[in-house]
């Protein structure tokens, strides 16, 4: 063990399945290859919410998933999954501190596909303003907003809801080719959420929700990047539909 | 929106027990077993509570906690004997979606600010137990006592005014059982409910004395809860959770349908 090179031992956050039994360690080291998760899903593990359902829906479809703070291990995924529950600066904070942002960034730039899921879809615009005014990734122009104050329902929106193609007709061919190709319209989604996004591009809204008479986006994207508002690894079968055909995507 | 059907598990040591006003707790079986049979039957959240946790003044058993997380793709509040943000994070951790908040809090309201502004007010609920108190002939008008530990301390707090003060420490939702209601399978405290719903801007979530479908559409449609949340009549198969909204929906009432598999 110890005349092993530093590199060859895995990260404390890698997977299990990348972790060799202790005592078992291969001293070829040819074998360091095959242990890099170079087809792996990284959930991205920065310090706010829960990751276990997220880790335990994406572990359905696919054999390599695994949660980490490190960058190597962020730079080595083949997808990334940005969870998260909270609030906007603690989010932005824990990616920061970990040296993460421009991580998430160039991942994003590189085409690797990105699936943000409340928080973490929240964090794919350009910034949040809750207590306070904090930037975000930037992937998408646009901000997230507090809801406004609504007629007959309360806040936080939580509970289930349904999700929709946009009304403006932008989308021609619906949700084909995203995660949600195959949901049927209006689909049940588990949303739990104060604040909403709001992308300056209305080709960014790839569906919506209406709420107490206000309609606004619960899934957004561009290209590889995809964020949904509700959380599709609360809402049941029809949820973890999204997650595999993600997963399918990132294959 | 569609209203929400909770199922409730309440665990002491290894088990799901209930009782009736939170005394003379019967065991019901195995944790994940139970969320799994209320997750099949089309539950749209799940409620676990370590209740004796504050009581004996430790932490729950996370590896329990985290063995019922596995066994769903819904939501799920947790809580018992949180006292820290640290407390909130084991929690979440451990598969928890939300965290209800109650004993602690009591005494120590900042809690409920700091967790607010670490986790957001959507993930953060407010357990509050509430015990009739002067309620007899020539005593007034009814109030409520917020009562701890799982329902057995005094906390000396007036219930509605406690939900006030924590709506404004930033709760986003109350889970609001009624002691003497508990466990009786009679129907809710509609007059509770009612004092609550009168000001309650979050997501309300009545609990204690869930007795059948038209139990449900009483507290949704008439005392405009937002959720209910059930235990006894789930525990001991008078109802499953599709066989109550199929009551709700033939009092007009639309649940979420469960696509079946």
């Amino acid at each position: 063990m110890a005349s092993l090179p530093d590199t060859f031992l895995a990260p404390k956050t890698w997977g299990q399945a990348y972790l060799p039994a202790s005592g078992q360690v291969c001293p070829l080291p040819s074998i360091k290859l095959l242990l890099l998760p170079m087809s792996s899903i990284v959930i991205i593990d920065y310090g706010v919410g829960n990751i276990h359902s997220a880790m335990k829906g994406l572990k359905r479809f696919a054999s390599d998933v695994v949660l980490s703070e490190d960058p190597a291990v962020i730079r080595a995924a083949s997808a990334l999954v940005l969870p998260g529950q909270g609030a906007f600066e603690a989010g932005m904070e824990g990616l920061r501190k970990r040296g993460l942002i421009d991580e998430v960034k160039n991942a994003g730039k590189s085409g690797k596909p990105i699936l943000g899921i409340c928080l973490g879809a929240q964090l794919l615009l350009e910034r949040g303003h809750e207590f306070g005014d904090w930037e975000g990734l930037g992937f998408m122009q646009g901000e997230v907003v507090r809801f406004p104050a609504l007629k007959n329902e309360k806040t936080p929106h939580m509970g289930w809801n349904s999700i929709h193609t946009p009304a403006a007709g932008l989308r021609p061919a619906g949700w084909k080719g995203t995660p949600l190709e195959g949901l049927k319209e209006g689909s049940e989604m588990y949303f739990i959420h104060s604040y909403i996004l709001q992308p300056k591009n209305p080709e960014h809204v790839i569906a919506e929700t209406t709420y107490g008479g206000l309609t606004f986006p619960s899934v957004i994207g561009t290209g590889n990047i995809i964020g949904c508002q509700f959380h599709p690894e609360k809402s049941g079968e029809t949820g973890l539909q999204i997650l595999k055909q993600f997963v399918e995507m990132a294959a | 929106m569609k209203p929400r059907i909770i199922a409730r598990l309440d665990i002491k040591g290894p088990n799901v027990v209930k009782g009736i006003h939170t005394e003379g707790l019967r065991v019901i079986g195995k944790p994940s077993d139970l969320a799994r049979k209320y997750y099949q039957q089309g539950a749209d959240e799940l409620v676990v509570m370590d209740i004796v946790a504050s009581l004996y003044g430790r932490s729950p058993d996370f590896d329990l906690m985290r063995s019922v997380a596995d066994e769903l793709f819904i939501p799920l509040t947790m809580g018992g004997g949180i006292q820290s943000v640290q407390d909130i994070n084991n929690f979440l951790r451990a598969g928890a979606d939300k965290v209800a908040i109650n004993t602690y809090a009591t005494r120590h309201p900042e809690l409920i600010s700091e967790a607010v502004k670490q986790f957001g007010s959507q993930c953060i609920v407010l357990s509050v137990e509430a015990k009739r108190t002067g309620s007899g002939p020539g005593s007034g008008p009814v109030r409520w006592e917020a009562y701890t530990d799982g329902g057995r301390e005094h906390s000396g707090l007036d219930a509605i005014e406690w939900i006030k003060k924590a709506l404004d420490l930033g709760v986003g939702e109350v889970l609001l059982t009624s002691v003497d209601f508990d466990g009786t399978r009679k129907g809710f405290d509609m007059e509770l409910l009612a004092a609550v719903a009168a000001f309650a801007q979050v997501p309300l979530v009545i609990h204690g004395g869930a007795k059948d479908p038209k139990s449900l559409t009483q507290a949704l449609k008439d005392g405009h809860a937002d959720a209910v949340c059930c235990a006894s009549i789930l525990h001991y198969d008078e109802w499953t959770v599709e066989n109550l909204k199929k009551g709700l929906e033939a009092d007009g009432i639309p649940t979420r349908h469960v696509p079946s598999p």
